[in-house]
């Protein structure tokens, strides 16, 4: 009965990490004074279950990197030990060892074992220094944990064992074989069953546990790996682990009698003791990491609620439902039917778009999966820049698609460590300005119609205009006679090359970065936005679609082509004279929008079609934006506004300027999606239409 | 491409040959390997992309995917032809490794030639007058002449404009 455990692996990765990231929250929340005993308990039992799934599937430096952990957490837990920051630190950094050598495990490349060993040695040593003070109160299974040493000291021999699971131990998920199976690894192991507590066999429950066993270990095993093999079970067993001193007793190789119900365990514990078998399972973790082949990444998965699943599933049913309908309808239709086959359209329209919904919903992750990692982030910069801070977040619970949560990460991370660095002062000057000596970051997001906007809010100093400037003329980056308006300043740390930082520290001020930002975030089809007030700081908003597969579209007709405009960038459509126009050097076309001069980009002309009208008066201009700055495309007419799968031109083509992609209409002919910053550029500069051609020839 | 498959394709036992299937523009007859054939269609209308070379027709949905399709008699610049219901789009699968899917517009399907590739002549260099680059050899069919274009260098990325 061997089951390939190695299926299991994802999961229990998954949800290791998952137990990081709550060690990691617990602990930060630790820092701040509040030390709970519910806190550290929640640290203690994530930890614990790192190492019972670690001993189980074969991890053992895992396991035993955790023990030590869980050992210093234990004495926290029993008011044993202090939280100190200095042990919250190190237990923080035992956490990133970890998630290390969990993720080396899952890629099966090698550890950095010095590191490793060297986080091993300080915990040891934390957990060393005051062992004897530990050790006083005893706890029946961790304050044994002494160097092992001390046992050999004894010459002890082997350890008798007792084992006597209680009858539900099957239910708790243990299964003895694997435990024996453990001790047959550390040394000789011989058994012996006791099957007195076996009922007839009338009343044998299948689920449940009648065996005891007595068992001897012999060899120089520390009594720490015994204990650890029982650990998992400790409150569903009665155990009792006696050491052999010198003379070790004789034990005959026990072949036990068995009822002919159950002849399993035994007969596999036996069959397990064989050499080979116990050289392999002590083989530590570097070997499974050695295998240097680097695998593929995982394929990445989304934990969705249950509800979500019952919901959909209900959909389905709808959706069989009027399938049959329809079905039915078709099989022999009449005239007469008509207006019933319009009503099951109708449903099956509705039935698919609440589909849709449903299924687009599984995507939707709460932000918190991005905002998590800020804590930690925010814990270990201020302490390394030395300044006090203060996280908050807010609306962790909005949700939007995976996609794009996995690209918002790192600029997110890029914008925080900014206000951090830059943004927020050191306590000195922070009260010499009659602030409070602790800064504040917020994170905030929320949706605001259709678009998720994601705030960085920092009381610090702001952005400092002059600084920016001369900066901005030093680098060569804007003219120094150069009238610009705050809000433009503001704007110039967004060029690539930009570093105001007085030193480049290691947390930011490479002036790399900051672009990127930009570039990603626009690249998601979303916008960055700041406001900066000296003395008062800053808010940096990021807005974002919320998925990036569907969107709303406008479509439009221009020469006899049509096209889709984002509906998200359209802000308006207008009905032009030819008299309001303007111009500039008789050939840029400007349209007076209100307080402002908007230029008119001709799509026929930036396409090459054929017009079919080249009077503004005959067709419309929609005012659309894109980069933060407004542009009128002129287009013959509006057609529909419909919803739109996105597809990519890039699969089997290529990227085309001044086109996103393409989407299949209702009646299967490709409409092209419109790319507006795309326009602007090629409007700008018409030879970009071969920059791409060229790029993918160089 | 697995030996299997080819056998089963060609449906009888492997003695080196290859099949092709060709097709015509105007009197001339084209080959491309039968493997890299995906499916033959009928001419229906395509969605023209802006600021692409004249052959690039445009692209069309095929079950849900984005195909953009070339006229070959322009890529070849042949005179131009009508496109008709016989018209036929001949949807190919080029590139090695990450493969995709373009359709060519021909004016016809004709055949389907076992081949072996002894029997495959080299083109002959015609200089600037005549474009070979994507012709990969020629083979005689009876009376006629086959040219097999070498399809992932004609509708290469780059050469798709």
């Amino acid at each position: 009965m061997s089951i390939d455990i190695s299926q299991f692996h994802d999961v229990f990765f998954e949800e290791s990490f998952e137990g990081l990231d709550a060690m990691e929250n617990g602990l930060l929340n630790l820092d701040k004074g509040a030390a709970d005993v519910d806190a550290i308990n929640t640290i203690f039992r994530a930890a614990h279950s790192i190492k019972g799934g670690a001993g189980t599937f074969g991890f053992m430096a895992i396991s035993e990197f955790t023990h030590v952990m869980e050992t210093l957490l234990d004495e926290m837990r029993n008011g044993q030990r202090e939280v100190t920051t200095d042990s919250t630190n190190l237990l923080l950094e035992a956490v990133d060892v970890l998630r290390e050598m969990l993720s080396a495990v899952q890629q099966k490349i090698d550890t950095d074992d010095e590191r490793i060993a060297d986080v091993n040695k300080q915990l040891e040593a934390m957990l060393g220094g005051d062992k004897v003070e530990a050790d006083s109160s005893s706890d029946d299974v961790t304050s044994d944990v002494a160097p092992s040493e001390a046992s050999l000291e004894q010459k002890i021999v082997g350890w008798e064992i007792e084992f006597r699971p209680h009858k539900h131990l099957f239910q708790t998920g243990n299964d003895p074989v694997r435990m024996l199976r453990e001790l047959a690894g550390l040394g000789e192991l011989t058994s012996k069953v006791n099957d007195d507590a076996l009922p007839d066999f009338a009343d044998l429950e299948p689920e449940d546990s009648y065996f005891a066993w007595q068992l001897t270990l012999k060899g120089e095993v520390s009594k720490e790996d015994v204990v650890e093999i029982f650990e998992w079970v400790d409150d569903d067993c009665d155990l009792v682990i006696e050491a052999i001193l010198q003379k070790p007793t004789n034990v005959e190789v026990a072949v036990a009698k068995l009822d002919d119900n159950e002849p399993k365990p035994v007969a596999e514990v036996q069959q397990e003791s064989k050499p080979e078998q116990t050289a392999e399972s002590v083989k530590p973790v570097k070997a499974v990491a050695k295998k240097v082949a680097a695998s593929p990444p995982a394929a990445t998965s989304i934990r969705v609620g249950t509800d979500k699943i019952d919901s959909l599933i209900n959909l389905v049913g709808e959706l069989v439902i009027t399938q049959s309908m329809l079905s039915q309808i078709g099989d022999n239709f009449k005239p007469d039917m008509l207006p019933q086959l319009i009503d099951g359209l109708a449903q099956l329209e509705r039935n698919s778009r609440e589909m849709q919904e449903a299924i687009m919903r599984i995507r939707m992750l709460p932000i918190s999966f991005a905002f998590n990692r800020f804590p930690r982030l925010v814990h270990d910069l201020s302490d390394k820049s030395g300044k006090k801070v203060e996280l908050k977040l807010s609306g962790e619970q909005t949700e939007l698609d995976k996609t794009v949560m996995e690209k918002i990460g790192d600029p997110l991370v890029h914008l925080v460590r900014n206000s951090l660095d830059h943004g927020l002062e050191t306590p000195e000057v922070r009260l010499a300005a009659g602030k409070d000596e602790t800064g504040t970051i917020q994170l905030n997001a929320y949706h605001q119609g259709g678009k998720i906007i994601i705030e960085i809010i920092d009381d610090g100093a702001g952005l400092n205009e002059d600084k920016i400037f001369s900066k901005a003329v030093e680098k060569g980056l804007i003219d120094e006679d150069a009238d610009l308006s705050p809000e433009k300043i503001h704007e110039l740390i967004f060029l690539p090359g930009f570093s105001t930082a007085d030193v480049v520290s290691d947390i930011s001020g490479r002036g790399v970065g900051m672009d990127v930002v930009r570039s990603n975030i626009l690249g998601l089809g979303g916008s960055v936005d700041i406001q900066s007030k000296r003395g008062e700081g800053s808010t940096f908003t990021i807005s974002l679609p919320l998925t990036l597969a569907i969107m709303d579209g406008q479509t439009i007709r221009v020469a006899n082509e049509s096209y889709i405009i984002p509906l998200i960038s359209i802000i308006e459509t207008l009905e032009v004279k030819e008299s309001d126009m303007k111009y500039v050097s008789g050939k840029g076309e400007l349209y007076p929008l209100r307080d402002e001069y908007v230029p008119v980009i001709r799509l026929y002309d930036i396409f090459n079609l054929e017009p079919t009208t080249t009077s503004l008066e005959e067709g419309l201009l929609v005012i659309v934006e894109g980069d933060g700055q407004k542009v009128g495309l002129f287009i013959d007419d509006l057609l529909g506004q419909q919803q739109v799968v996105i597809k990519s031109l890039e699969t089997n083509y290529r990227k085309v300027m001044g086109l996103s992609g393409a989407t299949i209409l209702g009646d299967g002919t490709v409409a092209l999606i419109l790319d507006v910053p795309g326009l602007m550029a090629l409007y700008r500069d018409p030879s970009l239409v071969n920059v791409i051609a060229n790029e993918r020839a160089a | 491409m697995s030996e299997l498959q080819e056998l089963n394709m060609s449906g009888d036992i492997d003695d080196g040959t290859e099949q092709y299937l060709t097709f015509l523009l105007g009197e001339e007859e084209y080959g491309v390997e039968i493997l890299r054939v995906q499916e033959i269609k009928g001419w229906e209308s395509v969605t023209h992309i802006p600021n692409t070379p004249e052959y690039l027709c445009g692209v069309l949905n095929l079950r849900g995917t984005i195909v953009p399709v070339v006229d070959l008699r322009l890529r070849f610049e042949m005179p131009a032809r009508a496109y008709t219901p016989t018209t036929v789009v001949v949807v190919l699968k080029v590139g090695e490794g990450i493969q995709r899917t373009v359709g060519v517009v021909v004016d016809g399907v004709s055949d389907a030639h076992n081949i072996l590739p002894a029997d495959i002549k080299a083109t002959p260099d015609f200089g600037i007058t005549v474009s070979t680059e994507f012709i990969k050899g020629l083979v005689s069919i009876g009376s006629n002449m086959m040219m097999i274009l070498n399809i992932d260098k004609l509708l290469h990325i780059e050469a798709l404009g």
